[in-house]
Parts: C-alpha cells; sequence; structure tokens
C-alpha cells in the first residue's frame, strides 16, 4: 500500500503557523466536523438528542458551547455545527446521525472547511479590519457568521481580544489565510 | 442600511442578498385548471409601489436564512423584519 500524506488546507505536510508581535495565527487540522439540522416538527427530539451526546444543550443564535468531547455551535435557526477531535472522532457524522436518527439531518463537514486559530493580544485590531462585527463588545461564547475577505466564515470567541477560532470554507484557505497575513502585516 | 435580523439583531445590508417581491411567497397551484395564466402573472407581473413594499432577503453572509422585509421605497426605511418562514407559514403557506 502506497505511503498516503495527508495535506492540510494550505497545502503543507504540517499545520502552519505565523507569530507576529502580539498574534499567533495557528492553522488547525486535527478537528472534525458534522452539521446537524433538526427536522420539522422534531426539533424537540432532536435538541434531546443532541443533549445525550453533548452533555449540553445546543447554543443558542449565534453563540457556541463546549460539552466533554464536543463543541457545538448555531449556524441558522434549528441548524447547528458540531465540532469534535479528529482523531477520536473521525466518524464524526455517523456517531452523530446514531444519536438523532430520524429528529434531525446530519451532514459531514469535515474536509469542506479550513480553520485558523487567532491568538494573542492583537485580535481585535486584526479582526476589525477584516470583518463588520462588533467584537469588542462581544463575549467569549459568541459564535457568528460574517463575510470576511469576500468569504462567508464562523468566527467563534474563546476570549474576547485574545483568542479566536475562523473557520471557512476549505477551497478559500489560501485567500483566507493572505488576508489574515495582510492584515496582521498592517497592523503590527 | 442596518436591517434588524429577528434573530440576530442589527446586520448590516452588504451581508444580504435581495430576491425581489415578498409576492413570491404565493406560489400558485401548477395542477390547478388556470395554472398557465396564474404562473403567467405569477412571474412576470409585479406591483411597482413607491412607498410601503414587502419584500424577501437572503442573509447570505451570515444565517442563511430568508426575510421579508418592509421597506419604503422612497426612504429606504424599514418598518418591519420576519423570518420568511414564519411570514409564509402565516400566509398558510409551508406546513
Amino acid at each position: 500500500m502506497a505511503e498516503l500524506k495527508a495535506l492540510t488546507a494550505l497545502g503543507g505536510y504540517e499545520p502552519r503557523v505565523d507569530e507576529f508581535a502580539g498574534l499567533i495565527i495557528r492553522e488547525v487540522t486535527d478537528r472534525a466536523l458534522a452539521s446537524l439540522a433538526a427536522r420539522l416538527g422534531s426539533e424537540a427530539d432532536c435538541a434531546a438528542a443532541a443533549k445525550g451526546l453533548l452533555g449540553a444543550v445546543l447554543p443558542e443564535p449565534a453563540t457556541w458551547v463546549a460539552g466533554g468531547d464536543f463543541t457545538a455551535w448555531w449556524m441558522g435557526p434549528d441548524q447547528w455545527m458540531i465540532d469534535a477531535d479528529y482523531a477520536s472522532h473521525t466518524l464524526l457524522a455517523a456517531e452523530l446521525k446514531s444519536v438523532v436518527g430520524g429528529a434531525g439531518s446530519v451532514t459531514e463537514q469535515t474536509d469542506g472547511w479550513c480553520r485558523f486559530d487567532l491568538e494573542g493580544s492583537s485580535c481585535f485590531d486584526v479582526l476589525e479590519r477584516l470583518c463588520q462585527l462588533d467584537l469588542r463588545s462581544g463575549t467569549a461564547g459568541d459564535a457568528q457568521r460574517t463575510a470576511l475577505e469576500h468569504v462567508g466564515c464562523f468566527l467563534l470567541c474563546r476570549e474576547p481580544g485574545r483568542h479566536y477560532s475562523l473557520l471557512g470554507p476549505r477551497s478559500s484557505a489560501g485567500s483566507l489565510h493572505h488576508a489574515l497575513m495582510t492584515a496582521a502585516g498592517s497592523v503590527l | 442600511m442596518i436591517i434588524n435580523h429577528p434573530i440576530l439583531g442589527p446586520r448590516d445590508a452588504q451581508e444580504f442578498t435581495y430576491l425581489g417581491d415578498a409576492s413570491l411567497i404565493e406560489r400558485p397551484d401548477p395542477q390547478a385548471e388556470n395554472a398557465d395564466e396564474t404562473f403567467h402573472d405569477y412571474v412576470y407581473l409585479r406591483d411597482n409601489p413607491a412607498g410601503e413594499h414587502q419584500e424577501l432577503w437572503y442573509h447570505e453572509q451570515g444565517d442563511r436564512s430568508w426575510l421579508v422585509v418592509t421597506r419604503n421605497t422612497l426612504t429606504h426605511e424599514i418598518t418591519d423584519v420576519q423570518l420568511a418562514r414564519d411570514a409564509a407559514r402565516a400566509r398558510g403557506r409551508s406546513k
């Protein structure tokens, strides 16, 4: 069998890390993703089943929650994204589907997205040049979808001003990374 | 222009795309006897009011929900925003 080696969204063998004074941009590749949409009329069953798996109630609009191995954020009315460690939850979509059954529709999302984590004291300065969200009044637990470099992205606030996760379409990873590098370069 | 999203609060109009008159919700019955006539009207005939207008907007760079926005075409004042699925159900559409 040929030795296959996975490439990251940016095309490298290892996740890319870029360091600036006051900001670290890390490519994150070890997450499994699946989306969950509650089916019409089964919203309560879907929420109860998901709570059993996550150990937390599915998040309210524009927020994310962490429960056990999982992170979940609100994507739209009756829709959520579920995130877990890739190594221990490689088949996340199947796992989720076996829990929610006919009450929800599950879609594998792992390879559809790229993720960059921003950490450091300059997050506000960099992100406010890139998107329209009012991040300075945001709190930990916010999860918003917005346009960044004309690309629809999710932005999760882990610690206001210091730690954010940005998820965008994998095929736009290069453009998003370029936008982040350009904004960071102009600020720092 | 700011659209006051019913779930997410005020969001910039740049995040939205515009579809058109909210009467598009009232899709006629394709099995009806006069379907060709009603579909002609549905597809081609629009009111073009100078004043209050109900229209469909899509929150493309947000939560991907469809909205029914009541906007004054003269002043761009937005007086009401509803989720399109709620508006459609209120009109007896959908399930």
